[in-house]
């Protein structure tokens, strides 16, 4: 029984690493319709930053926020420079862009901070935080600093004028501009975002799977599955299948291990995990093409 | 009255194709102008024209100044709000999103409420369904609200763009009555681009006429709509 709420609390806090990228994959999506594979790779770099800023002295908070602030600067730069150009260019070429800007961010932080791994700290105290036996002190920091940075930002969306233009450059950009909304600037925002959900995710994690410039990786593909099974153009979808893609990889792990123990037979185990969640996410696309909870657009009949 | 808009050899371009081909008028500060037509005569692409939303040529000047060329979301805000065809709301959005969204850069919260307040005295449909997702509205009520929305904007020029298309005669009529207030008591001036000719003769003091893409007549309301002989050549009725 332990074993297995331990199972969860894991998954959970997996779960709200892939939730915050799934984030930034849908925002980014929901206003250009498409997916920055770069996502990850962003992330990781954000991380380093914060590394080397605590290499330098600061302390680990110092260094998150100024890594998530540096990391929406670059999010905005990136938008303008790069993308921008490439607004009305066929899909696969800015695919091709974004496949550079992953291989261009992985090979940066090879090249300045080396390929070895690194141990990451965390900022968690290790007693009187955490619950013995069930979550660790790092698993429930990083669920509890997700849930408020994706709550600030639902409350960013849902009640601010900023927030609003945003949506609405998202839903039908010609529209905005009839209202006034400097559309082009929503988006640079919406990047700058993005890589700042990313940048949380990211040095929230490197405690976990340790620095290193191909840390991302894995985590990327569980926070598209995620980004899917919630539907891909739904904020708080993402966010839930997010959390739900985490759960249920342990949830898998845990069952196949189960069966070992019980009955000898060796089925599913963590190397398996991955294989496992994807099929699960190709099931209930084929069931629900617009995911779990795709939004049902309201027409008048 | 001095013009508030002048338009002079306007040509605007989709893609290789020319839809407006040499297109002049005028809308006097405070007045009702109307641009009447035949389908794909280039009307909806002279208001596209106006607010850059289609490549442009020629010379368009508002309050004296050239705003060809500029961004869509500079010239809206000049006070040039623009409803389009086709009822333009975002329909995901509740209603007083909607209505919000086009204040949004606005600071002062007060004054952004007694704005809505001023607009609902227009529409108060609108303020029994504020909550209300835009998608799900009757096709009168969303036309409303794309008109309180541009209101929003405090515009010194409205344009729009087929406002009855697709209501009921009385709801058309209401929306009409509704828009010669505006222009009295806010003092917009209005480019209204109808189909239902007689109908908005009744509305403007001016009329254009234009047919493929240029401007084949022009004189006051009143004398186009009484001049038969003008309304069977050009307007069919
Ligand atoms: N998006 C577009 N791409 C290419 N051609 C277009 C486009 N929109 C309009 N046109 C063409 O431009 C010309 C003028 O069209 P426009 O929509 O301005 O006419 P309209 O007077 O508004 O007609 P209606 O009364 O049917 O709305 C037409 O020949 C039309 O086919
Ligand atoms: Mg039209």
């Amino acid at each position: 029984m332990e074993q297995f709420l331990q199972q969860i609390a894991s998954g959970l806090a997996n779960g709200a690493i892939y939730a915050c990228v799934a984030l930034a994959l849908v925002m980014i999506y929901v206003s250009t319709d498409h997916i920055n594979f770069a996502q990850g790779e962003m992330a990781m770099f954000s991380t380093y930053l914060s590394w080397q800023l605590m290499t330098w002295g600061a302390s680990y908070w110092v260094a998150f926020a100024a890594a998530v602030v540096l990391s929406f600067i670059l999010g905005v730069i990136i938008e303008r420079a790069i993308l921008r150009p490439l607004h009305n260019a066929p899909v696969l070429s800015v695919v091709v862009v974004f496949i550079g800007l992953l291989a261009i961010c992985n090979s940066m932080a090879g090249a300045i901070w080396s390929y070895l791994i690194k141990e990451f700290p965390s900022p968690f105290p290790k007693s009187s935080f955490g619950i013995a036996g069930v979550i660790g002190p790092h698993q429930l920091g990083v669920v509890l600093v997700t849930l408020i940075v994706l709550g600030l930002l639902f409350a960013f969306f849902r009640y601010t004028p900023l927030g609003l233009a945003m949506r609405a450059a998202a839903q039908n950009p010609s529209m905005a501009r009839l209202v006034g909304v400097r559309v082009d600037w929503m988006l640079a925002l919406g990047w700058g975002l993005a890589a700042a959900v990313g940048a949380v995710a990211g040095v929230m994690v490197a405690h976990i799977v340790y620095l290193d410039p191909n840390m991302m990786g894995g985590i990327l593909l569980y926070a598209f599955a995620g980004a899917l099974v919630g539907g891909i153009g739904n904020p708080g979808g993402a966010v839930l299948g997010g959390f739900i893609v985490g759960v249920l990889e342990n949830m898998v792990a845990f069952a196949g291990n189960q069966i070992e123990k019980t009955t000898g037979i060796y089925i599913i185990g963590n190397g398996e995990k991955l294989t496992v969640a994807l099929i699960i996410v190709i099931t209930v696309l084929t069931v629900r093409p617009a995911g779990l909870f795709g939004r049902v657009v309201v027409k008048r009949v | 009255m001095a013009a508030l808009l002048e338009v002079k050899g306007l040509k605007a371009f989709y893609g290789q194709t020319q839809a407006l081909h040499d297109v002049s008028f005028e809308i006097s500060d405070g007045g009702i102008t109307t641009l009447l037509g035949a389908n794909g005569a280039g009307k909806t692409t002279t208001l596209r024209a106006i607010c850059n939303m289609v490549r442009t040529e020629g010379e368009v000047r508002f309050d004296g100044k050239d705003i060809v060329g500029r961004a869509t979301e500079e010239i809206v805000r000049l006070r040039i709000a623009h409803v389009p065809e086709g009822r333009g709301t975002f329909t995901t959005l509740t209603v007083d999103e909607n209505l919000r969204i086009a204040a949004y850069t606005r600071r002062d919260k007060q004054g952004v409420k007694d704005e809505l307040e001023r607009v609902f005295t227009y529409f108060p449909r609108l303020k029994e369904r504020i909550q209300q997702q835009a998608g799900t509205l009757s096709g009168g009520e969303q036309q409303m609200l794309a008109i309180a929305r541009a209101l929003m904007l405090k515009p010194r020029l409205m344009l729009l763009d087929e406002p009855s298309f697709g209501l009921a005669p009385l709801i058309v009529q209401e929306i009409f009555r509704i828009l010669r207030r505006i222009n009295q008591e806010e003092g917009v001036s209005i480019l209204l681009v109808e189909q239902n000719a007689a109908l908005a003769l009744d509305l403007a003091d001016y009329a254009y006429v234009l047919e493929t893409g240029g401007v084949v007549m022009a004189d006051r309301a009143e004398v186009v709509k009484n001049d038969e002989g003008i309304r069977k050549s050009y307007l069919g009725y």
